[in-house]
C-alpha cells in the first residue's frame, strides 16, 4: 500500500479534529461563576493585629492560645523540636532580638510577647514555595495556607524570619486532645500556621483568640481604613513591628 | 507469514488476557456493586445524581480552589438552591457515613483519595452500632463465601 503525503497529512488532520470533537466526561459543566463569598463574610482591604502588651496579663493562663489551638486542631507534640505552635510566647528579647539591648531595663522585659503569622505585606515565604502552597490573598492581604499542595519541602521555613511555620513531622491526629471536626486537621509532611482564621471571618466571626481575650489584647481590624479600631490605636500609640527593616512589612504591631 | 499459527495464536491469547476485565464484566462474573447508603429523607444531591457519580471530584476540587484560594463560599447549583461549599457540613451534613458511601465506592473502583487524611470524618455514634453488625455480618458472609474481604 502507498500513501502519498499529501492524504496521509489530511487522514491524520481529519483523526485530530474527530478526535477533538468527542466529548469529554464533565465537559459542557461550567463551574466557574456559580461560586460567590460568603453574605456575613468580613470584609478587609487588608487585615491587620494590633497586640497590646500593656494589658497582656499572665493570669489568663495563655487562654488565646488556647482558643486558637482548640479551634484549628494543632496538636500538643511534647518533644520541642517536633512541636507545632500557630501562637506562641517568646520573651523579647527573641521576638525582638534586634533591639534586646536598648530595653533591657525596660517595663516589657520580663513579659512574654504573643507572637503568631505577621501576614507581611511582601512575605518571602510566598516566594520560596515553589507550588504555590501558600499564597497572599490579593483582597485582604492574608497569607494562606492550601495543605493539598504542600509538598513539605520547608523552604517557607526557611525563608521565614519570624520563625511562624511549623513542620508536622509526624501525624498530628494522636496529639489532639479534642479534635474539632469542622476544621481539619493536617497530616505528616505539611507546613502550618496561623491563617488569621480566615475560614471564620468568612462566616462572619472574628478571630478566635481575639474573641476570647477578656483584657482587650488583641485588635483585628482593616490597616487600610483611616477609621478602623486598628488604624486608631496606632495613631495614638508608640508602636513597633518584628524586623521592620526586613522590609516584609508585617500586618501586627506591638503596643508597649 | 512465518509462524502463522504462533502469531495468530499468540495474538489471540494477547487479545482474550488484555481484555479479561472486559468481558469479564460483560459477563456479569464482576464484583457486585457495593450497597451504599443514601441520605434519609433527601432527595437530590448539590447536582443532579448522574453528574455527582461521574465528576464529585471534580466539583470538590473547584469548591476547595474556591474556598482556600478565592475567598468564596456559596455554591449555586443548576437548580438555583444555594449550598456552603463544605465537605464536613454539606457533604457528610447528607452523607453521614463516610465508611458506608464513600469508602465502599472507592474501594470498589480501587481509588483512595487522601480526603480523610486531614478532613474528619463524622461521627455518628448511634449508627456506629448498626455499622459494627454489618461488618460482622460481612466478614461471615465472607467467610462463608470463603473469601477474605
Amino acid at each position: 500500500m502507498t500513501l502519498s503525503r499529501r492524504k496521509f497529512l489530511k487522514t491524520t488532520a481529519a483523526a485530530a479534529l474527530t478526535a477533538m470533537a468527542i466529548p469529554k466526561a464533565g465537559q459542557g459543566f461550567e463551574l466557574e461563576g456559580r461560586m460567590s463569598p460568603g453574605p456575613k463574610a468580613l470584609k478587609a482591604k487588608r487585615w491587620g493585629m494590633v497586640v497590646d502588651m500593656r494589658r497582656c496579663k499572665d493570669d489568663c493562663a495563655g487562654a488565646c492560645i488556647k482558643a486558637c489551638h482548640a479551634v484549628h486542631n494543632v496538636p500538643y507534640i511534647p518533644q520541642a523540636e517536633h512541636q507545632v505552635m500557630w501562637l506562641f510566647l517568646e520573651p523579647y528579647e527573641n521576638a525582638f532580638p534586634e533591639q534586646s539591648r536598648g530595653l533591657t531595663a525596660g517595663t516589657a522585659i520580663k513579659q512574654k510577647f504573643l507572637l503568631m503569622c505577621n501576614h507581611c505585606e511582601d512575605p518571602p515565604c510566598v516566594r520560596a514555595c515553589p507550588t504555590q502552597a501558600t499564597f497572599k490573598r490579593q483582597d485582604d492581604g492574608i497569607v494562606m495556607m492550601d495543605y493539598h499542595r504542600c509538598i513539605g519541602c520547608r523552604f517557607c521555613m526557611a525563608a521565614c524570619p519570624y520563625g511562624s511555620r511549623s513542620f508536622n513531622f509526624r501525624d498530628p491526629r494522636p496529639f489532639i486532645s479534642s479534635i474539632n471536626p469542622g476544621y481539619p486537621t493536617r497530616r505528616k509532611g505539611v507546613v502550618e500556621k496561623c491563617n488569621f482564621c480566615q475560614e471564620r471571618l468568612e462566616i462572619g466571626q472574628m478571630p478566635a483568640c481575639v474573641e476570647v481575650c477578656k483584657e482587650g489584647v488583641l485588635t483585628f481590624r482593616d490597616l487600610r481604613d483611616p477609621d478602623s479600631t486598628v488604624s486608631k490605636i496606632l495613631a495614638k500609640h508608640p508602636h513597633m513591628r518584628r524586623k521592620p527593616d526586613l522590609g516584609t512589612g508585617p500586618s501586627v504591631y506591638y503596643v508597649l | 507469514m512465518f509462524n502463522r499459527g504462533w502469531v495468530i495464536g499468540g495474538i489471540i491469547a494477547f487479545v482474550a488476557a488484555a481484555g479479561f476485565p472486559f468481558y469479564w464484566h460483560v459477563l456479569g462474573r464482576h464484583e457486585p456493586f457495593p450497597e451504599l447508603e443514601r441520605p434519609k429523607g433527601e432527595k437530590s444531591c448539590v447536582e443532579g445524581v448522574a453528574y455527582m457519580r461521574t465528576d464529585h471530584m471534580r466539583l470538590l476540587h473547584a469548591w476547595r480552589t474556591a474556598v482556600v484560594r478565592d475567598d468564596l463560599l456559596i455554591y449555586t447549583a443548576s437548580n438555583g438552591k444555594r449550598f456552603e461549599m463544605n465537605l464536613h457540613k454539606t457533604c457528610m451534613g447528607c452523607h453521614q457515613s463516610r465508611d458506608r458511601f464513600c469508602t465502599r465506592c472507592h474501594d470498589y473502583n480501587d481509588v483512595s483519595p487522601p480526603c480523610w487524611d486531614c478532613h474528619v470524618a463524622p461521627e455518628v455514634p448511634e449508627v456506629r452500632v448498626q455499622q459494627s453488625e454489618i461488618s460482622r455480618k460481612e466478614t461471615s458472609d465472607d467467610m462463608q463465601k470463603g473469601s477474605p474481604s
